[in-house]
């Protein structure tokens, strides 16, 4: 009993300071990243950042030039892949392709010296949980997508790793079965309390399965938070604008008090909000506001400006709006769809009542 | 003898044309001259080769079966096939063992290395039989590289036999082979997807196991090939059979030459001939089954 609750512990996953280099250039630089113990943490940047090369450090493909890995506080650097007891599913699966799924599953099982009925009860086992149960004896290229996907998933469970890495699991899958895969290893992570890491450059994915996000760019993780965080208070302008829609506004600080700014914005308007550290008054910054927290109205006043609607695009329960501000920049607005409105006198862009605009400095 | 079929273009077989009939004899027309050269290059001097066998006299002149009688019932024959099959088959075991790792070192090395590397292992290919058939000579005679560095060494006293002994030979056939195994095997193994060895590392197999469970099932049919090329053309290697084993070591091809060219009995070489077409024809069939059996499922 003390061992079977051992065995399935989750385990926290610490990244200090971590840099990879290729020759010159420098893949990861200086990432830290502390993963609490069955958390699911989504790496989340564009194609070239990183998000492999950081990968493949924690199972052991690659060296640092710098940094350690520690699971449960102790240091893994010095140990091959083949003793880190990490499970991990690549973006192509890597299948052996000469094995039968059940074969492929039982590889890792087999590795460690375990047994005729022990690897079957096994075997049998996991791959009724990614629902595989009548394909044991299938060969690789004998499945779809989807289920080639289950089964390297299954072969990464089998070993009931101490950590799961995903390494874009959903990429290669269609809209659908990306949902109902997205579901079935959240699922499957909570039951088996498993401290797992996905990479993605597809936000949505990172917004719905992880608990926490890391965003990188260039070898950086420039915000480590929590989905609604990272949406709601996006750290720096690279964040502000890889995540969700956003418009950005040329301004001026007006004042300062007790954290807070006034800004002039270039498009005729004053709008108070917390400031970042660092800005002098009269600092030209950016705010970046989401379109669902902006809001069109017929009533001028300090806080709006003015607007030239254009085109409005219903889109499900939501009406997109483009509108042009007297500076020339476009904005995007979304607002709930009403059965009674009239757009010609509505013409005053203001921020919606639980509008939560970012500040950024900007450069001249 | 298969006749190449050139494939019909669109045009040639629509229904438009009014006569398909034509339009296949055409098709027919254009792979002729083709056929005929395979028949007049191939098929012709084999199905002679099998017309002279049956001849009783040197002369070519008294049909009958007395050469095949001859060479069939004599124990010497037998002695000399299996000497040229167990040649071939030594030289395969060789080529796979030194051949597999460094295959294996090729993969691992950075791109600018693996350049250098296959410059060096398609070498033998580029000189000429002659040239490295004599530098062999040098290399295993009396006093030879081999015997000076040993003898230099310490490690023997006396100079080894290496000149016209199999040992010799089977040494240099390795070299003198070893592209043929390479090229197919380097050519299978680059193609594996690398992430294969990472994903058995991560399940926690050694090195060894993902060797023995992975890469190797997974290159079989490169090995297969390389085999069958390494064993077809060391059993026919008339030059360094005879120049590096010399005239005691008889093997098939030595025996066609004696035949055809020094007593000019063009019958019993031509019994000859095709034993040794069949042999080498049964053990690559022997082999290639073989392999297709391990590899099955690599294939598609
Ligand atoms: N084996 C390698 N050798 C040299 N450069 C590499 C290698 N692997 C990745 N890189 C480089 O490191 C950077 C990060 O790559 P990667 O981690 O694969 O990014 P991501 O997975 O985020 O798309 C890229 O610029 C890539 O070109
Ligand atoms: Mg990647």
């Amino acid at each position: 009993m003390q061992e079977a609750v051992k065995a399935n512990a989750a385990r926290a996953l610490d990244v200090e300071d971590l840099s990879v280099r290729y020759g010159t250039s420098t893949a990861v630089d200086g990432v830290t990243l502390a993963i609490e113990p069955g958390e699911v943490v989504a790496l989340l940047g564009p194609s070239g950042c990183g998000k492999t090369t950081l990968l493949r450090v924690i199972a052991g493909f690659v060296r640092q030039a710098a940094g350690r890995v520690r699971v449960d506080g102790a240091t893994i650097d010095h140990l091959p892949p083949n003793q880190r007891n990490i499970g991990i599913v690549f973006q192509n699966y890597a299948l052996f392709p000469h094995m039968t799924v059940a074969e492929n599953v039982a590889y890792g099982l087999r590795a460690r010296g375990l047994k005729g009925p022990e690897v079957e009860a096994r075997v049998s086992r996991f791959l009724e949980t990614v629902q595989l149960g009548g394909f044991r004896e299938r060969l690789p290229r004998q499945l779809s997508g989807g289920q080639q996907q289950r089964v390297a998933l299954a072969r990464a469970l089998a070993i009931e790793p101490s950590i799961l890495l995903l390494d874009e699991p959903f990429a290669a899958l269609d809209r659908n079965l990306r949902l109902d895969m997205q579901i079935e290893i959240k699922r499957l992570q909570r039951t088996l309390g498993l401290t797992t890491i996905l990479v993605t450059h597809d936000q949505d994915e990172a917004m719905s399965v992880a608990d926490r996000i890391a965003v990188m760019h260039k070898g950086k993780v420039e915000q480590f938070d929590t989905p609604v965080a990272i949406y709601d208070r996006p750290q720096t302008l690279f964040v502000n604008g890889f995540i969700g829609t956003t418009n950005l506004m040329n301004g001026r600080v007006a004042s300062l008090q007790n954290g807070r700014a006034t800004v002039a914005l270039d498009a005729g308007a004053t709008i108070e909000l917390a400031a970042p550290a660092g800005l002098g008054i009269g600092a030209p910054v950016l705010m970046s506001v989401r379109p669902e927290q902006l809001a069109l109205s017929a009533i001028p006043g300090p806080d709006a400006w003015k607007v030239e609607p254009g085109l409005a695009l219903p889109i499900g329960a939501q009406l997109v709006h483009e509108a042009r501000t007297t500076d020339g920049t476009f904005l995007k607005i979304i607002e709930p769809r009403r059965a009674v409105s009239n757009d010609a006198v509505r013409v005053y862009c203001t921020l919606a009542a639980d509008a939560r605009p970012t500040l950024f400095p900007r450069s001249t | 003898m298969r006749t190449m079929t050139p494939p019909s273009p669109d045009g040639a077989t629509s229904p438009a044309d009014g006569g398909g009939k034509r339009s296949v004899l055409a098709e027919w027309q254009l792979a002729l001259p083709l056929a005929l050269a395979f028949a007049s290059i191939f098929l012709a001097p084999l199905l002679m080769l099998v017309g002279v066998s049956f001849f009783n006299d040197d002369k070519i002149t008294q049909p009958g079966f007395g050469q095949w009688a001859k060479f069939l019932g004599d124990p010497f024959s037998y002695k000399v096939i299996a000497d040229t099959m167990l040649l071939g088959l030594k030289t395969v075991c060789a080529t796979i063992v030194i051949g597999y790792p460094l295959a294996l070192i090729y993969l691992d090395a950075s791109p600018r290395l693996q350049k250098v590397l296959i410059f060096i292992i398609v070498m033998p290919l580029l000189l000429s039989v002659v040239v490295r058939t004599f530098a062999w000579i040098v290399v295993l005679g009396r006093e030879g590289v081999v015997n000076t560095l040993l003898m230099q060494f310490g490690i023997i006293s006396e100079p080894l036999r290496l000149l016209q002994t199999e040992l010799g030979l089977v040494i240099s056939l390795t070299q003198i082979e070893m592209p043929l195994m390479l090229l197919p095997l380097i050519s299978v193994m680059s193609r594996l997807d690398p992430n294969l060895r990472d994903a058995s590392s991560a399940l926690g197999a050694s090195r060894w196991r993902t060797l023995f469970k992975v890469i190797v099932p997974l290159s079989m049919p490169g090995l297969v090939a390389g085999c069958l090329l390494v064993f077809a053309s060391s059993t026919t290697a008339f030059i360094s059979q005879t120049v590096i084993g010399g005239v005691r070591l008889i093997y098939l091809p030595l025996l066609i030459w004696q035949q055809s060219l020094v007593v000019f009995n063009w019958p019993f070489a031509a019994v000859v001939s095709l034993t040794l077409l069949v042999s080498v024809l049964t053990v690559v069939s022997a082999l290639s089954y073989l392999g297709r059996r391990s590899g099955g499922y690599v294939h598609g």
